[in-house]
């Protein structure tokens, strides 16, 4: 599914281009980031500002390359060298580049591009990646956009360059949806917002009159499922994001809470809590069919699907404590994975289908985890006052968690790389949690 | 805690309104009076003469939720990671109950409360057990079902946002709170 007004066309090597410019050098390996092993030697790569041509497109270009570096930057596998530092300029670059400029700068790759205003769909983008040593192109590509869409050009030239290196999808043409929290811990005022990944084009949904939990995607990034406290009983949403209508999901009796979706966006699963027992049910947006797959009077919340859709996670008590089950989609064979000391909740399962994450309390710190599905290769990976609520990043690289610092009350959204390196903060306006991370926007 | 105090807290200041005796300004604060010490309240600004008065509050009104607070216990209290009820609990129940006997027109919502340590949605559901049970043991008192509304707000309102035992223990609870009708 492509988001309208937004194409792309594969750019050839630049093979007559070559031909004029000499034979390339001798071959080396490829030139490749491996991320399966822990620290990663970030890349030296070079984002050259886009070359223009029309009203606006010189700015727009460099912009882009802006908005690209940032990406790359962020995913701690690459460092962008300085544009300062270039000695050949976007003009130069339409044609090929001369290699032995970017080597003397020690990049070994390099990303040019030209960006064209005017025309009717509003917008042109081209970009090609370099390997410098090699001294030949790796991937290109065009695209033809409506303006407005530029940003998310750039984030998918970035996946294309990320995944062009790493084998691996890209994460950066995504949104995050979380909650944003203002005003004294007994009287926080809680609003579900909106953002692309890289902090822009952030928007509240709601506005902070009713309490408002555990906002997730739909799989098609179209649509938030989150919980509020509104009218009578407090109840699952779904907000069209285009629209920004809101419809509620069923009237079912009891506490409904804790949304999910499966991978391919026809089942939402939910908990509901009725006279003391809480279930896991799934719930056809289609058919409006709810059908019950947890029926045990223990606590049992908090499912994740399985990538392929065929299995679900969830926690439950019914062995005496919080711990991690799974089950078959239809609510057969549940079984325990989680034997550790301590309690366990809030699992989610990665969509590489790898890993499941997870918060555990133990010795009155809270840590977020990861194990495989069988329950084999436990790992913390973070250990504070407060960790909770972790989701995957669409490429299954990335955990985004909330932590919350007891000293000071602030709450915040983390991400941590899925091998426990390069923790850091994720920017948000107003202290925030509850995060959730959309698949790559088709 | 508050609402309970308060109206002996004011009821003091009355008193001590009513029977301080004036500052002198040349006297200064070394001059005072024990008595006056002790009654440090309201002893200020008050010229020879004059009568303070302020309004008493009444005592609440009875099936109000004041009345329920005050004079009943509109709380009980768990254990970490519980939703069993206790002795003093069950008494507070047994008087919530026969408090609902005497005014039949009433219904109630009991909010089921965690404190912080666990996950969000686990604590949903444990305060809804929390409020489950509560519900459980006044309708085996013998109250109708259908006056009883259950919700829960699992971690998110916490009486005492501090991180510590003492905080955890006072949001460790389920909250029965009368149902204004329109």
């Amino acid at each position: 599914m492509t988001e309208r007004g937004l194409t792309r066309r594969r750019l050839l090597m630049a093979g007559s281009a070559l031909a004029l410019g000499g034979v390339p050098f001798a071959a080396r390996g490829q030139l490749r980031v491996d991320i399966t092993r822990g620290q990663v030697e970030p890349l030296p790569i070079a984002v050259s500002p886009f070359a223009g041509d029309g009203a606006g497109a010189a700015e727009l270009g460099r912009r882009t390359a802006e908005v690209i570096a940032a990406d790359l930057d962020g995913s701690g596998l690459f460092r962008t060298i300085d544009p300062r530092a270039y000695i050949q300029g976007p003009e130069e670059l339409r044609d090929l580049p001369r290699f032995a400029d970017w080597r003397q700068i020690n990049a070994q790759a390099l990303v040019t591009g030209v960006v064209r205003t005017g025309g009717a769909e509003g917008l042109t983008v081209e970009f090609r990646l370099w390997d410098v040593f090699a001294g030949t192109q790796m991937t290109g590509f065009r695209y033809t956009l409506a303006r407005r869409l530029w940003r998310r050009v750039a984030h998918k030239i970035a996946d294309a360059v990320y995944e062009r290196m790493t084998g691996e999808k890209g994460y950066f043409d995504t949104r995050i949806v979380y909650v944003s929290q203002t005003g004294p811990a007994t009287d926080r005022v809680k609003r579900i917002a909106i953002m692309d990944q890289d902090g822009a084009n952030h928007r509240f949904l709601t506005r902070g009159r009713e309490l408002v939990l555990t906002p997730r995607f739909t799989p098609d990034a179209r649509r938030v499922a989150y919980l509020a406290y509104r009218g009578r009983t407090p109840g699952i949403f779904l907000r069209d994001l285009a629209s920004g209508r809101d419809r509620r999901i069923g009237s079912f009796a009891g506490m409904n809470f804790s949304p999910r979706f499966s991978p391919d966006g026809r089942v939402m699963l939910m908990t509901i809590a009725r006279e003391g027992n809480s279930d896991i049910f799934a719930f056809d947006l289609s058919s409006r069919r709810l059908v019950r797959l947890t029926d045990h009077p223990a606590i049992d919340t908090s499912p994740s699907f399985s990538p392929d859709g065929r299995e679900i996670v969830f926690n439950s008590d019914r062995g005496g404590s919080p711990q991690l089950y799974v089950m078959a989609r239809d609510g057969g064979n549940p079984r325990r994975i989680s034997f550790g000391a301590g309690r366990y909740g809030s699992p989610v399962w990665s969509p590489r289908g790898d890993f499941i994450a997870f918060t555990k309390i133990k010795g009155g710190y809270f840590h977020i985890g990861v194990m495989r599905p069988d329950g084999s290769d436990e790992r913390l990976i973070t250990r504070s006052f407060f960790d909770e609520a972790p989701v995957w990043s669409p490429n299954g690289r990335i955990i985004m968690f909330t932590r919350q610092d007891p000293a000071t009350d602030r709450t915040r959204l983390m991400r941590i790389d899925l091998t426990g390196y390069d923790l850091k903060e994720i920017p948000t306006p107003t202290d925030a949690s509850d995060g959730d991370w959309s698949n790559l926007i088709p | 805690m508050l609402r309970r105090i308060l109206p002996f807290v004011l009821l003091a200041f009355v008193l001590a309104a009513c029977s301080a005796t004036p500052d002198r300004a040349s006297s200064g604060a070394a001059g005072g009076t024990a008595a006056e010490a002790a009654d440090g309240i309201g002893a200020e600004g008050l010229a020879d003469g004059d009568i303070a008065q302020s309004e008493l509050e009444g005592a609440p009104m009875p099936g109000s939720q004041e009345d329920l607070e005050i004079n009943v216990g509109d709380r009980v209290f768990f254990a970490f990671d519980s939703a069993a009820l206790d002795e003093a609990a069950q008494e507070t129940l047994d008087r919530q109950a026969a408090w609902l006997m005497q005014f039949p027109d009433l219904t109630v919502t009991v909010e089921g409360h965690a404190d912080e340590r666990g996950t969000a949605e686990y604590n949903l559901a444990l305060g809804e057990r929390r409020a489950a049970a509560v519900k459980n043991y006044l309708v085996a008192k013998g109250i109708d079902p259908d006056r009883i509304l259950t919700i829960s707000y699992g971690e998110e309102r916490p009486v005492d946002p501090a991180h510590n035992e003492a905080a955890w223990a006072l949001n460790r609870r389920a909250v029965t709170v009368v149902n204004v009708v329109n």
